[in-house]
């Protein structure tokens, strides 16, 4: 619900952050106890600014204030049709009026962040036309989705959909709630719980993403690498301070999940974040992706972040993962079903 | 007199050595680093050194499960036990649903699921844990199934408003002491693999106190009217962790407990793991 309250009034204040831009550029940014720059707090990552940029808009990186202004008219005429629309779903003469009228039962908690002061045409923003590049030949490519499975090879890199349901193997990594589908590293806006609290003490930093309770921990300062056998699902974060800029670099990923957009394995990415506090409520996040035997140019993209005023909860996803038990149990007895009918 | 010479020598030699000790205690405790505004910095990596997971009672080595299997590496090693007095003042009910966990462990200890271990467990459990710490709110990471919990510092008006597996966190300062009351448990997690467990009711105050510059006196009040007869205590000592390249890593156990979980359902035939991951095993 705040983080509704808080879409809604960064739709409504377009113009005003625009305005504001100028007076953002002045502020200073708090510090911890420590004078270090504070991004401690809850973010949220929600957008609905394309990735890749439409081919429309060749190089253009923000819209114009012609543009918003169209942008704005269209959501809101989006959001009439559907009022329209539940209007006259409404068949019992008492019902309430169409104003109380709760919507569909998945819509609550679907985030949607408005255009608000996020005026970008992609979040990609190198290569310049904000287009993913080439994928390197032979770089494996894996396509998960909500839909049927589509038949593949072990092991599975995306995070939702299956190749099969023989075993859990099968299935996507956040299905398998070993990853969460929108918890990177890098963070990509997906449908909801796009959370992350950040911590700091003296010389660490740690990022935590609500999906599967993440936390990712980013030692500041001169610590050794890792040892190159270690690989982790998350990567191995080592950050420093670039003015009031944290940069985190991580490299050591287990090379059993995609590079990024459904291409690659992980295993030689070296990624690149940069956290920069531009206003009270918003922290600019830039990532840039390396990975030579994937892509063959570098992919760099901007997804700020909103101050939430609120609290992370727990998501405990595999101690309650029924899901993965009825997807096996279901398969089986489909197939005996099939064995039945076919004798 | 030559006796009460001597004795009258031993008390000073004892005297001057008691203070020597207790200032050099009070040395070292200056030594645990403090943040700016004075408070003890607990902030880095800890590990417990006891063998208390497998049995927060005392209790000598036994068997574990499957031995012919496992050999002596499932074996319990033996334990002094971390709870005051020795025994958990269990009601008749309680002590006889920890008789049944203990016997039948291997099916149904939480932690063979990999799920997250709930407070007090984490925290003396064989792998270490990181605190970062700041003045609002203090993390605790736990390598062990990527567990971890946010200690809301100094406000008590954020309260538990959904059970949690780590629960419900909320600390204040009491002098250099950090006195964290953990609610909103899960009824899921036990203390230990021998079966000892507790009700959603569970209350657990937990003491944070600094005893050396690399040493915590960890010690834990349980309170749960729907499974002890009163309240009881457990405490265990914590550890810095020294090594200058100390990490934590990575232990994803959702993976390694899948076949454990789901392995009924899986297609007969079919391979566990992605290519080349599982070590075939005697069956």
């Amino acid at each position: 619900m705040i983080i509704k309250k808080l879409i809604t009034f960064s739709l409504l204040s377009a113009f005003s952050s625009v305005l504001l831009a100028q007076s953002d550029s002045d502020y200073e940014v708090p510090r911890t106890q420590w004078g270090q720059p504070d991004l401690q707090g809850v973010w949220n990552f929600s957008s609905n600014i394309p990735m890749q940029r439409p081919e429309q808009y060749g190089t253009q990186e923000f819209l114009t204030r012609e543009q918003i202004e169209a942008a704005i008219a269209r959501q809101e005429a989006a959001a009439a049709a559907a009022a329209a629309a539940a209007a006259r779903l409404v068949v019992d003469p008492d019902a309430p009026p169409v104003t109380d009228n709760p919507g569909g039962y998945n819509d609550f908690w679907v985030e949607s962040a408005g255009i608000g002061d996020t005026v970008r045409t992609s979040h990609i923003i190198y290569p310049e036309n904000g287009r993913i590049p080439a994928a390197v030949e032979g770089a494996p490519r894996q396509r998960g989705g909500l839909g049927p499975d589509i038949p593949g090879d072990r092991p599975v890199r995306y995070v939702v959909g299956g190749i099969a349901k023989d075993g859990p193997e099968d299935r996507g990594l956040s299905e398998r709630c070993i990853v969460g589908f929108n918890s990177g590293p890098p963070f990509t806006p997906s449908l909801y719980n796009n959370n992350l609290q950040i911590f700091q003490s003296k010389n660490t930093a740690v990022i935590m993403t609500e999906m599967i309770h993440d936390a990712r921990i980013v030692p500041l300062g001169d610590k050794p690498a890792l040892d190159d056998n270690i690989r982790l699902w998350s990567g191995d974060s080592r950050g420093y301070w670039d003015g009031d800029t944290l940069v985190v670099e991580t490299t050591n990923f287990n090379g059993y999940r995609q590079t990024f957009s459904g291409r690659g394995s992980n295993r030689d990415m070296v990624l690149t974040e940069k956290f920069t506090r531009t206003a009270f409520d918003t922290v600019e996040y830039e990532f840039t992706i390396d990975d030579p035997s994937t892509y063959t140019d570098k992919i760099t993209a901007v997804v700020p972040m909103t101050k939430v005023a609120g609290q992370i909860y727990e998501y405990a996803c595999h101690e309650g993962n029924y899901g993965m038990v009825n997807i096996l149990r279901g398969a089986r007895v489909e197939e005996r079903e099939a064995n039945e009918n076919g004798q | 007199m030559k006796h009460s010479i001597k004795t009258k020598a031993a008390l000073a030699v004892f005297t001057l050595l008691g203070m020597i000790v207790s200032s050099s205690a009070l040395a070292q405790l200056d030594e645990f680093p403090r943040t700016p505004d004075g408070k003890p910095d607990f902030s880095g990596i800890w590990q417990s050194m006891t063998n208390a997971h497998y049995n927060i009672e005392p209790s000598a080595a036994r068997y574990g499960p499957n031995p012919a299997v496992m050999g002596a590496i499932s074996a319990f090693p033996a334990t002094l036990g971390i709870v005051e007095g020795g025994r958990i003042p269990y009601t008749e009910a309680a002590l006889r649903q920890r008789d049944i966990n203990r016997d039948d462990a291997i099916d149904l200890d939480p932690l063979a699921k990999c799920y997250m271990p709930g407070v007090p467990r984490a925290n003396y459990m064989p792998f270490p844990f990181q605190i970062v710490q700041s003045e609002e709110v203090i993390l605790i990471a736990y390598e062990f199934a990527e567990s971890n919990r946010i200690l809301y510092v100094d406000q008590p008006e954020i309260v538990s408003q959904v059970d949690a597996w780590m629960g419900h966190s909320n600390a204040h300062w009491e002098g250099d002491t950090l006195v964290v009351r953990v609610t909103g448990q899960m009824p899921d997690t036990w203390f230990d693999r021998s079966g000892n467990h507790h009700s959603w009711e569970m209350v657990v105050e937990e003491r944070w106190t600094p005893r050396g510059p690399n040493h915590v006196d960890y010690t834990a009040t349980i309170t749960d009217p729907n499974t002890f007869t009163r309240p009881w205590v457990l405490s265990v000592p914590l550890y810095r962790h020294v090594r200058e390249d100390m990490q934590l890593l990575e232990f994803k156990c959702a993976e390694f407990a899948e076949e454990y979980l789901f392995g009924e359902f899986r297609k007969p035939g079919t391979p566990i793991g992605n290519p080349g991951q599982v070590i075939d095993n005697k069956d």
